[in-house]
């Protein structure tokens, strides 16, 4: 098993309101390994999004509660301002979900690059070979340093911000959504491009936030699905996709439409009602009220149990077999 | 936001509290003043003229004897009036092309925004200057309405923007495939999200019009007759009521006006504060 | 029985400084929908899928061309006859966020279609009403009525809009892209209810971009690529065998759980070719010939009930 980059234990994001914490992470663990793309898979709500924001930019309304998040010997969740900005960018990065509109109107694509790149004692010629060699595999034309944000496409703009979020070769990206709003042809074209660039060294490993299981399938060497600011499971894709584990993952496994299944021959079941309020919410598992297969001690916060290293937050495997 | 959010921070912002407070009081004193002064007319010669405040004139009086509380709370009601009046009269105007041109589009949108910026472009105080040295008589009313019918083009415009942009919302769409007709669609689907723009625009267009009275009034182009705070001014000024001391008559309607004026703005931004929740100290 | 004719359909938008060029958004799209069909009309953005669903819904004016409901001329209808149009067609849209006016209680939707619709209907019986068509689409009224948009969930607020549809007798729903914005787990509820529509004789057309989805629920597929139906048919037949290089290139971007993409292999499906060419397809197109440059375009059947716009079908 190659090392761990990024060690995520306990972990413990809220979000301040009038009304109380809106728990959003809630005690998650996990660990990034060197060269492996980690998808994070999970509903609206449950947490992913904060997730991989808090690693790279926290700040208000989230706040950082507990737990901590080891880069490099540091814990990057209680840094410094001088220490965060150091790390921000260099040894973690992040491709925002709305990166389109991250780029500065008014200033020329170049520009950006350049003011970005000063504040990280570098500048764009010191890096122009690596971002035209960059721009290539993205199929971006060298033409669009020369434009202004607004004349790009969507989806220009999107691999543009693939290209500057990884100028620094970091060891870990952060993906946030980033294929979502994306037509299908576009998507592939992205994930196939995101590999490319892994492939060329551009950054270590991946964090891959999604909510689209089948894209992961496409990408991502192991699947941690979150539920409702808890992780419900951590798996090799391939395992987690041919022998889920818990519940959640089945159910959402078998709802999903897929290329050979029509309503006529077979009804597919969607998963009934809707995730838990996380606003000041007490113990138990998050589940279980739509868990078919609940039972008296899901009023208890489930530990998570690992099963030959698959990690499963669930108490029918508390004596390892899901029984 | 519901009911109940509105009056929680509108019950709590400092800003509208003390606009309210103040505002309140300047139409107590309009409505009640004239009741509560000793002297029933504005313009009578009651007593010496250069006399600073006293238990007999309450702000002392003017060069002619006349007294300037009275003036003042005579002043304040036809100032109130005319913005109120003109005001309204603004922002309705305002508020009715901007939907119509906004939702209907196509020519009418065309025609409505031509005529707007024409009359845009053209330099208000030199319009209301022209009209109002034309009339025979100048009343308060007629005041109102020239300044109404002049100052409604930013509004519509502003107006038109936003509907513009709330036409496209899919909750238009499904009023329109409810075979609802355009206008109850306007005033049922668009203008109710837009209440709190459209309270704004009214305080801005009733500190506008109060402006734009005193200037009018200044130049002595006021109401024939009657008082306002713009004649009070208007008189002060030609009277040399600062070179010769008396600051009871200088300072007083100024003051006034800034303090309405000023008030108004501050409500705007306190309004503005509940309405758009980033703004909001939690 | 075909109720919903469209015949050479074409919307056009002005663009440029002086509305010289136009883009095509629709460009002369015919096809025809029978009752208690489900048609997916299948295709990226700029496809122009979602202005097809506006014009027939008639929030759109176009250019030229006819859509045809019940014998009457859609955009000839006025008044009485407009409102009885909306009585049989209706549609759900996108954003269920959007769809409805914030500052207003959900309870409004149901009331409008009262008020327009159904006037007679005393207040008692709406309650009802509103009640069982609540429940029909799994709702629990209790939970939903007197509510704002903002306290429901996605799933709940689309459930409500097509609650809405069953107060009327429904005919033909446009159904654009109703499920994108909710989660995975109701998405498929949702469109089982589709499917449980047609079942009591309602027709859908279900816009998306999702062939998943479109291969899920429909019974036809209409595959769309910049204003033109490029392959057209029942919707085993063109899914199984697809003739067209774009729908073939679709299909093989559909990510699905069990099947891996070959990731070392460069997949660049970029247009950015102009419109010159008589077969829009033609920048991207694999098997392209130089007449595909100028030749005339027609659909071409290849099985039954399968045709495709390519001059390389059936040769």
């Amino acid at each position: 098993m190659r090392d761990a980059l990024l060690t995520v234990r306990d972990l413990k994001i809220y979000y301040r309101t009038l009304y109380g914490y809106v728990k959003a992470v809630d005690g998650v663990t996990f660990e990034l390994r060197d060269g492996e793309v980690l998808g994070i898979a999970g509903e609206s709500g449950c947490g992913k999004s904060t997730l991989g924001n808090g690693l790279v930019l926290l700040k208000p309304p989230m706040k950082y509660v507990g737990g901590e998040a080891i880069l490099d010997g540091k814990n990057i969740m209680a840094l410094s301002q001088r220490e965060i900005k150091r790390i921000r960018y260099e040894k973690i990065s992040i491709i925002p979900q709305y990166a389109m509109d991250a780029l500065n109107p008014t200033k020329k694509i170049k520009q950006i690059v350049d003011d970005l790149l000063r504040e990280h004692n570098s500048s764009f010629e010191e890096k122009r070979e690596l971002i035209e060699e960059r721009l290539a595999i993205v199929n971006l034309s060298k033409k669009v340093l020369n434009m202004y944000p607004i004349e790009l496409s969507g989806g220009m703009k999107q691999r543009l911000v693939m290209v500057i979020s990884t100028l620094m070769n970091p060891d870990v990206l952060v993906a946030d959504e980033i294929t979502s709003a994306l037509d299908v042809s576009t998507q592939r074209s992205v994930v196939q491009m995101l590999y490319e660039m892994k492939e060329k060294k551009a950054m270590k490993s991946i964090i891959f936030i999604t909510h689209d299981l089948a894209v992961l399938y496409q990408i991502a060497d192991r699947i941690m699905v979150m539920y409702a600011g808890k992780v419900a499971e951590i798996s090799p894709t391939e395992e987690i996709v041919r022998q889920p584990l818990h519940p959640y993952t089945k159910m959402l496994l078998a709802s999903l439409p897929k290329i050979g299944v029509r309503f006529v021959n077979e009804r597919l079941k969607g998963i009934p009602g809707y995730p838990p309020n996380l606003l000041n919410i007490g113990p138990g598992c998050r589940f279980r009220e739509r868990c078919p297969k609940a039972f008296a001690k899901c009023e208890q916060d489930p530990p998570i149990f690992d099963l030959n290293g698959r990690k499963v937050s669930c108490w029918l495997f508390e004596r390892g077999d899901g029984r | 936001m519901t009911r109940k959010e509105f009056a929680y921070f509108f019950l709590r912002n400092k800003k509208v509290i003390f606009a309210m407070c103040v505002l309140g009081f300047l139409t107590f004193l309009a409505v009640v003043g004239p009741y509560i002064s000793p002297y029933k007319d504005p313009l009578a010669f009651v007593g010496l003229g250069y006399q600073p405040p006293s238990k007999q004139h309450w702000l002392g009086t003017n060069t002619f004897g006349q007294d300037i509380f009275t003036q003042l709370v005579h002043g304040l009601r036809t100032s109130l009036f005319v913005g109120l009046v003109g005001g309204s009269l603004a922002t309705v105007i305002g508020l009715l092309i901007g939907f119509v041109a906004g939702y209907r589009g196509g020519w009418i949108d065309e025609l409505l925004m031509m005529f707007t910026n024409i009359l845009m472009v053209i330099p208000t105080l030199a319009l209301l200057i022209i009209i109002a040295a034309y009339l025979p008589y100048r009343g308060i009313f007629i005041q109102s309405l020239i300044i109404g019918f002049t100052a409604w083009p930013w509004t519509a415009r502003a107006v038109r923007a936003q509907t513009l942009s709330l036409k496209t919302r899919e909750f238009v769409d499904l009023a329109r495939i409810t075979a609802r007709r355009p206008l109850k669609i306007i005033f049922g689907e668009i203008m109710p999200n837009m209440m709190s723009y459209v309270f704004m625009v009214f305080i801005l267009q009733f500190g506008g019009a109060i402006l734009a009275a005193t200037g009018l009034d200044f130049i002595g182009l006021g109401p024939t007759r009657g008082m306002s705070l713009g004649i009070m001014l208007q008189q002060a000024t030609l009277w040399n009521a600062i070179q010769l001391g008396m600051w009871w008559w200088a300072i007083t309607p100024g003051a006034v006006i800034t303090l309405i004026v000023a008030t108004l703005y501050i409500m705007n931004t306190g309004l503005d504060e509940i309405f758009n929740p980033k703004l909001r100290e939690m | 029985m075909s109720f919903l004719v469209v015949q050479n359909l074409t919307k056009e938008y002005p663009l440029g400084l002086l509305g010289k060029e136009k883009l095509k958004a629709v460009d002369d799209v015919s096809f025809e929908i029978e009752r208690s069909k489900i048609v997916s009309l299948i295709g990226e953005s700029g496809s122009g899928k979602t202005t097809i669903g506006k014009l027939v819904l008639r929030l759109l004016k176009p250019t030229s061309g006819r859509i045809v409901f019940d014998g009457k001329d859609v955009f000839s209808l006025r008044k009485e006859e407009l409102r009885d149009y909306y009585r049989r067609v209706q549609g759900v849209f996108q954003d269920p966020f959007s769809s409805f006016n914030p500052i207003y209680k959900i309870d409004r939707v149901f009331d409008m279609v009262f008020e327009e619709f159904l006037p007679e209907v005393k207040a008692s019986e709406r309650k009802a009403r509103i009640e069982q068509v609540l429940t029909s689409v799994g709702l629990n009224p209790s939970q939903i009525l007197g509510k704002y948009p903002h306290q429901l969930s996605g799933g709940q607020l689309q459930r409500i809009l097509i609650a809405r549809i069953l107060l009327l007798d429904v005919e033909l729903l446009v159904a654009d892209e109703i499920i994108s914005m909710l989660d995975a787990s109701t998405r498929v509820d949702i469109l089982n209810l589709l499917g449980d529509l047609k079942k009591r004789g309602m027709s859908v057309i279900f816009i998306t971009h999702d062939l998943s989805l479109g291969y899920y629920i429909s019974d036809e597929a209409l595959i769309m690529y910049r204003g033109s139906i490029v392959e057209m048919g029942d919707t085993e037949k063109v899914f199984r065998n697809p003739v067209h290089p774009y729908t073939r290139m679709l299909l093989e971007s559909v990510p699905e759980v069990g099947k891996k993409w070959d990731l070392r292999e460069r997949f660049t499906p970029e247009l950015i070719g102009g419109d010159s060419a008589s077969c829009k397809y033609y920048d991207r197109c694999p098997i392209r010939e130089r007449h595909c440059r100028t030749a005339h375009l027609q659909m071409v059947e290849v099985e039954e009930n399968h045709k495709v716009l390519c001059l390389k079908a059936g040769a």
